[in-house]
């Protein structure tokens, strides 16, 4: 099936696609070339905080795949965003090498500052971009391969499901806390220089993240349309709506689950290796279990089922996250609960599902 | 629904697209296609099937009746790999023992289930839920890169006009009525191209001319299928039945013809005179 075709019957896809090359173009553009002085200037704070939500409606993307069409609610991935971020931390603090605070030449500071003498073996092959990408696919998919292996060849479904999947972030959260494990305790990886030989203070490079962001979102919508679209997308909504009858017809449910979870975890990954390098730290609180039922929230928000509503709802729940917690801090968790209250009883199928009746209606 | 699409499936003609396709290790030489021996389930010390002994023969249509809670639907669960027995065996054919096998695994090796509650996949269209339950390859990778050729959207075509819903092919299943409902679930069962139908209660909730056509479809198929009924509408049993079967606290009560059967004074007692 070409990207044609399959846009052809996905007229909202084709809206937000065409947003979201708007973004991509227009917004470096005025970041680059209008003056400061101008009131459509775009700054850099502003181009990489957009950049970030980019990153969530990506990860919210992959969380619509399993919930939305799949109806796998997993309240657990925040980890496997959080494991491609340090994926990717774990790259650029190698790239720092003798610039740290202590210039060894091997190992980063925080190893320094517990007295190890060594790099620890899981950390070899990082100094090399292309092995750290890897890696940003490999262990968040490995992960949910395994967990995923474990939970559904045993049938574990609904909110027992759910809540081992709370139980996986929160012991990675404990288990990456630890000093001892090597990935900074709480401080987590921090104080990155560059990427690919690029200042990730530089303007240039900064555009370079927002744009490759943009379209790794985009590419990503497309391959998860491209999911939805084929038969594989027909027969987890199947698995979704009547499990056991899926399998009568003689589908193994559980690998279909396991391949929806892998693929969508290794975006996730992405998501996380791409929100790094532009909010410059990864510590264990990207682990937090309220983190990745914040991801829930977003996409009930935008729409479940849609792909593009799961976008738009991390990207508008992250912007009221922005403004609240710049004006009432303290406020922010109960607006964010009722917010989904609201929206369970209100809008069962999101803004999205708002929007489209009210087309229906005019129509 | 008219009735003019309905029946084009020639039971005496070439082979049609919802010929059974028989597992190679399927042996029926001996006859029977189905072998249930000394099967026993117990729920909570409760027997839902205690000790039940039946065999179905290669192409015969067999139709079981029983009083509600005989066990007619856990002896379908315990075929289709749903319901593990606590003893006993269950063979397809001589060499498959359905006892090793897992619901998909048995699904593919040819015996298909309607379920006495119509299920069809709601959210999908008629013609999606025939898609998905065509045989075909149904593991991961090939069905993500999966497309329809000629012959395969010839046999949805088919059925759809075998079950009668050609004008409903991109209707939302859910939207169906119920005795459409259990038309697509009987056309998804046809696309799988099983050796063996079990058929849970096909005609519930069906008009009586819905019904009529049931049986017609039903004694169509067998022959080249096996076919297994379960119903409670005696009318209905007695348009199609050749040998009947009648379950009682799960064992088999007896077996025969539906007049001797109704003739039969356990039968009476326990069931038709009740
Ligand atoms: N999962 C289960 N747990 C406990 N009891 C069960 C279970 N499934 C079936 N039973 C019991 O086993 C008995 C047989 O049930 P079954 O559904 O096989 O009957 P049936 O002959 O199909 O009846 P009907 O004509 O009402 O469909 C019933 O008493 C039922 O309550
Ligand atoms: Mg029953």
């Amino acid at each position: 099936m070409g990207i044609s075709v399959l846009l052809a019957r996905d007229a909202g896809g084709r809206v937000f696609l065409a947003l979201l090359v708007l973004v991509g173009v227009f917004l470096p553009a005025l970041h680059l070339l209008l003056p400061e002085t101008s009131p459509l200037h775009i700054s850099a704070y502003t181009l990489t905080l957009i950049g970030k939500y980019l990153c969530y409606g990506l990860l919210a993307l992959a969380v619509d795949l399993v919930w939305g069409f799949g109806g796998i609610l997993s309240l657990g991935h925040g980890a496997f965003f959080a494991l491609g971020g340090y994926a990717m931390g774990m790259h650029m603090m190698r790239q720092i090498g003798d610039r740290g605070v202590y210039g060894n030449p091997l190992l980063p500071d925080f190893m320094v500052f517990l007295n190890w003498t060594e790099l620890p073996w899981y950390w070899l092959g990082f100094d090399r971009f292309w092995f750290a990408a890897l890696m940003v696919l490999l262990v968040p998919g490995s992960l949910a391969f395994v967990f995923g292996w474990l939970a559904f060849r045993s049938r574990v479904t609904g909110v027992y499901l759910s809540i081992i999947t709370q139980a996986l972030t929160y012991a990675l959260m404990l288990a990456f806390f630890r000093n001892e494990m090597g990935f900074g305790g709480n401080n987590g990886l921090t104080d990155f220089k560059d990427l690919l030989g690029f200042s990730l203070q530089a303007d240039g490079t900064r555009v370079f993240l927002f744009v490759t962001t943009a379209l790794c979102l985009a590419l990503a919508y497309v391959a998860c349309r491209f999911v939805v679209s084929s038969k594989l997308g027909r027969v987890v909504v199947a698995v979704r709506d009547a499990e056991s009858r899926t399998r009568f017809i003689g589908y193994r449910v559980e690998w279909f689950k396991l391949w929806i979870f892998v693929f969508s975890a290794v975006l996730s990954g992405i998501a996380g290796a791409l929100y790094v390098p532009q909010v410059g730290i990864i510590n264990p609180g990207e682990f937090s279990p309220l983190n990745s039922l914040e991801l829930v929230i977003w996409v009930a928000v935008g729409g479940r089922a849609t792909l593009y509503g799961a976008v738009l709802g991390a990207i508008l729940v992250n912007y009221s996250k922005t403004v609240f917690t710049a004006i009432l801090p303290e406020v922010w968790l109960f607006a964010l609960g009722a917010l989904f209250v609201l929206v369970t009883l209100f809008l069962p199928h999101g803004l999205i599902g708002l929007m489209s009746q009210r087309r229906g209606e005019r129509a | 629904m008219t009735g003019a699409h309905v029946l084009t499936t020639n039971p005496a003609g070439p082979a049609s697209a919802t010929d059974g396709v028989a597992d190679p290790r399927l042996d029926t030489t001996h006859g029977p296609i189905l072998y249930l021996e000394d099967i026993t389930v117990s729920f909570d010390g409760f027997r839902a099937l205690n000790q039940l002994t039946l065999y179905i023969n290669d192409g015969e249509l067999r139709c079981i009746i029983g009083p509600n809670g005989a066990g007619k639907t856990t002896m379908m669960d315990v075929i289709t790999g749903k319901t593990r027995p606590d003893r006993g065996t269950a063979f397809f054919g001589q060499i498959i023992d359905l006892l090793e096998l897992d619901e998909p695994a048995i699904a593919q090796a040819g015996i298909g289930r309607k379920f006495q509650k119509p299920s069809v996949f709601e959210e999908l269209s008629v013609f999606e839920n025939l898609e998905l339950a065509m045989r075909t390859d149904k593991r991961t990778w090939p069905t993500l890169f999966a497309k329809l050729n000629g012959q395969q959207r010839d046999d949805i075509e088919d059925v759809l006009h075998t079950i009668g819903l050609p004008e409903q092919r991109r209707q939302r299943a859910g939207s169906l009525s119920h005795g459409q409902k259990q038309w697509l679930e009987i056309g998804m069962l046809l696309m799988q191209r099983p050796k063996l139908l079990l058929v849970d209660e096909p005609v519930a909730g069906m008009t009586h001319q819905e019904t009529e056509r049931t049986a017609e479809l039903l004694l169509s198929l067998a022959g080249k299928h096996s076919v297994v009924v379960v119903e409670h509408d005696m009318e209905f049993v007695r348009s199609i039945a050749r040998k009947v079967t009648v379950l009682h606290e799960g064992s088999v009560l007896t077996e025969g013809s539906m007049d001797e059967v109704q003739q039969d004074q356990r039968v009476i007692e326990v069931y038709l005179g009740a």
